[in-house]
């Protein structure tokens, strides 16, 4: 090869001629092959694959003893009819919507309040992600012991200032979830409130200006310039958090184990549940099935949410 | 961590935000004020918030937004710091102070003992090294993977590359469960190694690798850097490799500085899948062993395990911190 052939990039030397394996060779295409090797493996064992047998585990009973037989949607018919399932679809809707109360302004307005901070800006958004920062399994383990239910627990004791009885907190089948909730938002309130900072940054002094040339108010200027900027980045968050609350699994597991009397069993948990924590052994179908439904429950559910978000903004 | 020893927190946060304003496409992203008080009345034309210079001349609204401002502050500090602080004074307060008085503050004196019982008689110096190791394990596999594969990707470009990219991008819209079962039988009978991953540490490492979010991140970094000197190298002769290694890599470093924190950040807070597949405690990590501590220990000492391990990620991010909060916004990005 000349000097001026080599000085092309690959993907042009690789038309030369016909493609032979020797061509294929010297136009690099054996070390790209070795360069995607590892990704090719890792992905193809450990991502690919499993999402294929995902789908056809779904199909059929799976022990680890004889080989797997296809029994059609028995798996799914399985999971409809265990009246868990509609506790843990029940659980897991009311922790994605307390999540969505309480988690969702939460952030929004830590995040604007700190943004008109001029002095130790650093200072408020390192304490805002500290929780973050905490491993989340001592964070559920901290939390579950500041929830002890006697008079001397931490949050009892705090209670106890104010002259207000002790509360059972995650003992207590109603309290159990929203006791979860509040630990769950104060680990993932600092992530959120980093990614509005970071958009708040972005909104064009301008706007501001104009909107006070027309002599509106700090609330006006909020709500007319602040929010609208801010509503690409809040409708991914909401979406975004949905997505995630509906596969929650670290809390209850920890917190409660699904207790009391079946409150806090998520549809994880009973994925969990069906896998792995069955005496007859792991009904593989069945936790399969079941998270195979979630996934597409999820797919629908952001599909039909980008399509009305997109009409909206089109108006 | 070594190969990273050598780069400055500084210049990885200030590459990265302009990796993230590349990205974003917007405009560079403003970097935070070094000096506090002297270039604001310079630069407040373009710096403004909500406020404008008018609005805090007011007494009025100065006065509200500074009260504003240090109530937050308050609660900010009560709300993020102060579990952390509680943690801090019970992992050395006896049992018996902790259990009857919870708030009060060293009611009988610090016991220091209950920390080097954590860390010996309970071994939680077990858990802490299987976790470093699991950590640097997973940060390796990533790094190879997420390097190799950008390379060819944004670099050597096959006609299959587009392909391939569409199915690593295809995985990013699978959430994680739907792997959970089919995964965990893959590790007990993988295909082509034949021999059961079951409590071995490759267990965790090997599908650490397959992050789409990673490669991704690595390739549009790639994607970006100047062709020309490709083409330069090319031309003085260097081959796929002497590229990859010779210019590629050490012009990445902003990109292996994120990725490498993302990778052992999320190795220290993996909980599932650790408890699914190390089930011998002498290999378990910190957050699998932590749970099954809490009632075979006293409180205490239980509390000073726990203390020992928010240690590092603390640490970690008190020194990283403008990385830490800049991975934040770009997670943030990149997931939408």
């Amino acid at each position: 090869m000349t000097a001026i052939d080599r000085a092309r990039p690959i993907e042009a030397t690789r038309h030369v001629g016909r493609r032979t394996p020797i061509t294929w060779v010297r136009g690099g295409g054996l070390s790209s092959l070795l360069f995607l090797l590892p990704m090719l493996l890792i992905f193809g064992l450990f991502s690919w694959y499993p999402i294929v047998r995902a789908v056809v585990m779904s199909f059929q009973t799976t022990n680890l003893v004889s080989p797997p037989t296809f029994v059609g949607f028995d798996n799914f018919v399985q999971v409809l009819n265990d009246p868990l399932f509609w506790t843990a679809v029940g659980n897991t809707g009311l922790f994605a919507l307390l999540a969505l109360i309480l988690g969702y302004p939460v952030p929004l307005i830590a995040a604007v309040l700190m943004s008109e901070v001029k002095r130790a800006k650093g200072l408020y958004s390192a304490l805002a992600y500290l929780p973050v920062v905490v491993p989340p399994v001592v964070a559920v383990l901290l939390w579950k012991y500041f929830y002890d239910a006697s008079p001397t627990g931490v949050f009892n004791t705090v209670l106890g200032w104010v002259g207000i009885p002790p509360q059972p907190w995650i003992q207590s089948a109603t309290q159990a979830m929203p006791s979860i909730v509040v630990e769950a938002t104060w680990a993932a309130a600092g992530g959120t409130i980093i990614i509005y900072l970071a958009a708040l940054t972005s909104v064009s002094p301008e706007l501001y200006d104009a909107a006070e040339v027309d002599g509106a108010s700090i609330w006006k200027k909020i709500w007319h310039v602040t929010l609208p900027q801010l509503r690409a980045i809040l409708l991914i968050t909401l979406i975004l958090q949905i997505i995630g609350t509906a596969q929650v699994f670290l809390e209850p597991f920890l917190f409660t184990s699904g207790g009391p009397v079946n409150s806090t069993v998520t549809i994880l948990l009973l994925i969990y549940r069906y896998a792995f924590e069955n005496s007859v052994g792991g009904d593989y179908g069945a936790a399969t099935a079941l998270s195979i439904m979630l996934a597409i429950f999820l797919a629908i559910l952001s599909l039909v949410y980008f399509r009305v978000t997109r009409s909206w903004s089109q108006n | 961590l070594t190969t990273s020893t050598d780069i400055t927190p500084k210049v990885i946060a200030v590459d990265v935000a302009a990796v993230e304003g590349q990205r974003t496409g917007g405009s560079p992203p403003r970097r935070r004020r070094r000096g506090h008080g002297k270039p604001r009345r310079v630069a407040e034309s373009q710096d403004r918030g909500i406020l404008s210079s008018s609005d805090w001349r007011r007494p009025g609204i100065r006065w509200s937004a500074r009260i504003t401002h240090a109530v937050l502050l308050v609660v900010l500090i009560v709300v993020g710091l102060g579990p952390l602080l509680w943690l801090a004074k019970s992992a050395i307060t006896p049992t018996q102070d902790t259990l009857q008085t919870p708030m009060a503050l060293f009611p009988h004196g610090a016991d220091w003992s209950t920390l080097s019982t954590a860390w010996n008689t309970v071994q939680i110096s077990v858990q802490f090294l299987n976790t470093i190791w699991v950590a640097a394990g997973e940060w390796i596999v990533q790094i190879v993977v997420a390097t190799k594969a950008g390379f060819a990707l944004s670099v050597l470009r096959p006609r299959y590359g587009r392909f391939l990219y569409g199915l690593i991008l295809g995985t990013l819209f699978v959430p994680s469960v739907v792997l959970l079962v089919p995964l965990y039988l893959t590790i007990l009978n993988p295909p082509l190694i034949g021999t059961s991953l079951i409590n071995t540490f490759w267990a965790v490492w090997l599908p650490a690798g397959a992050s789409a979010f990673n490669v991704v991140l690595v390739k549009r970094f790639f994607d970006n850097l100047p062709k020309e000197i490709f083409e330069a190298a090319r031309t003085d002769g260097a081959g796929a490799f002497r590229l990859f290694w010779s210019i590629v890599l050490p012009m990445s470093k902003p990109i292996l500085g994120v990725v490498s924190v993302f990778a052992i950040i999320a190795a220290w807070k993996d909980y599932l899948w650790p408890l699914l597949v190390l089930r011998d405690p002498a290999i378990q990590p910190l957050s699998v062993r932590l749970p099954t501590l809490q009632d075979a220990i006293q409180l205490d000492v239980y509390l000073a395990a726990l203390a020992i391990s928010t240690l590092i990620p603390i640490v970690l991010f008190l020194i990283f911190q403008g990385l830490f909060l800049r991975g934040a916004g770009l997670g943030g990005a990149v997931k939408g």
